[in-house]
């Protein structure tokens, strides 16, 4: 199971893997913002929580359904499925690879963001911690649905439409962290939400998603 | 005689064949009865006026967009568990009648919402939760839409819907905690005492009676349609083999 993250991680750093694309997504989607709503930082800094777990959640989708899709059109999603690691674990690893491909760096990344939209300063600590504590629940929410879609020729869009409704709660509890967090109140309980989310999306989804790609492949 | 008699589909044909009229019937009476008592023969509320009666379409339709999702669910639990195609097709002939539903919950409320709220829509949790299951339903029939093989489609679809129903729960409850709401309490629990009057109760229970008796015409009427397509399709494919 190590070797197989390694070598999911290796796929996706090389060429054409699409590391760092999710990152630049989320930049643009930060600084077309601004544009968007004016420059005005009292307005900028009281929408930046929503905002950067928005972009973060939409760079998260984007790269989705690169999870499977290449592994089952050359065949290996076969040599996976029959291989003598469980499938469930298999489903794990591909969600782990792709939150240190995806999530961990729009983590890394949001603070230097969150300049741009003249985030609050108390809540610079609050977005990191929140998206640590979120984004491995998106990163295994999405393998689901790229499970589902796998077979599919055109599963892209389709696939957002399964995914995004499933990231409202992940969403919301998310960014009432930092915007509690930046007003100076208790924001435990949304971040304990949000802890409890994401255990719970690795503890119980990567049965559904096996069983999802076991119907795919049949 | 068991209830799985029913998921032979021939069975299953000929029963709802036999039932169909006179469910159709009971739907089309209780409608006329409870609208009519409803929208004629009611007093205006106070505070209300005649916006009140909106809500002999608004709650019931909204009752029958969520239990037609519970259907489904169970439908699709018992597809995974017992692989009847009956109840697969049932699942997925309800989904665009909750759809439906949920839509006209949305527009009834938005119409209701302009006069008494000011405002057509707002991010109340009860609203927000319901545009969330519009969604959800939206994702499913999608999901019906894209597969190709039969088979395939309902197992994915029903993985989807049980998956689907607990992060619909939980968006239920994340936004509660996210948005104070607007929309009133549930003015139809059997405990409390902030019940509506006896006036207005009457003709609305009429209504939700009518209203599961036209889900469950038209769940059985699209059931049976999507058996017809079915075996259309396999007697084509025989067709083609001969």
């Amino acid at each position: 199971m190590i070797a197989l993250l390694i070598r999911d991680l290796a796929l996706a750093i090389r060429a054409g893997g699409g590391f760092g694309l999710g990152l630049a997504f989320f930049l643009i989607v930060v600084v077309l913002v601004p544009f968007g709503v004016g420059p005005e930082s009292a307005i900028l800094s009281r929408i930046a929580p929503g905002i950067l777990w928005v972009g973060a959640l939409l760079a998260c989708l984007l790269s989705l359904d690169r999870i499977f899709a290449l592994d089952f059109e050359d065949g290996s999603l076969d040599l996976l499925a029959t291989a003598p690691i469980p499938l469930e674990g298999v489903v794990a690893m591909k969600a782990a690879a792709h939150w240190v491909t995806t999530g961990l760096p729009l983590t890394l990344a949001a603070p230097g963001l969150g300049l741009l939209l003249s985030l609050d300063p108390a809540a610079y600590g609050w977005l990191v911690l929140s998206l640590a504590l979120g984004t491995p629940a998106l990163s295994m929410i999405g393998t689901f649905g790229a499970a589902l879609t796998v077979g599919l020729k055109r599963g892209g869009l389709l696939l957002s439409l399964l995914v995004l409704p499933l990231y409202v709660p992940t969403l919301i509890f998310g960014a009432e962290a930092v915007v509690r967090g930046a007003a100076g109140q208790a924001n435990a309980t949304p971040l304990l939400m949000l802890a409890g989310i994401t255990l719970a999306t690795l503890a119980l989804l990567p049965f559904a998603a096996a069983a999802a790609i076991r119907i795919n492949l049949r | 005689m068991s209830l799985w008699e029913y998921a032979n589909p021939k069975k299953f044909m000929q029963t709802s064949q036999a039932v169909l009229p006179a469910i159709w019937g009971l739907t089309a009476l209780s409608m006329v009865v409870g609208l009519v008592w409803g929208f004629f023969l009611t007093p205006e509320a106070e505070n209300f006026g005649s916006t009140v009666k909106i809500i002999y379409l608004h709650v019931p339709a909204a009752m029958m967009a969520i239990n037609a999702w519970v259907m489904m669910l169970v439908a699709s639990l018992i597809w995974l568990v017992r692989r009847h195609h009956v109840s697969a097709l049932a699942a997925r002939a309800a989904a665009p009648v909750g759809l439906t539903m949920t839509v006209i919950a949305l527009v009834t409320g938005a119409i209701w919402g302009e006069p008494m709220w000011g405002t057509y829509w707002a991010w109340d949790p009860r609203l927000t939760s319901f545009l969330i299951l519009f969604l959800f339903y939206l994702g499913y029939i999608a999901l019906w839409e894209a597969i190709e093989n039969p088979d395939a489609a309902a197992d994915l679809t029903s993985v989807l819907c049980i998956v689907g129903s607990v992060f619909a729960l939980l968006s239920r409850y994340a936004v509660n905690f996210w948005n104070q709401g607007l929309h009133q309490g549930a003015t139809l629990s059997m405990d409390k005492q902030e019940n509506i009057a006896n006036v207005f109760w009457f003709p609305l229970l009429v209504c939700m009676g009518a209203f599961i008796l036209l889900f469950v015409a038209l769940v059985l009427e699209r059931t049976r349609t999507e058996i017809r397509a079915r075996r259309i399709k396999a007697l084509i494919a025989r067709e083609r083999m001969a």
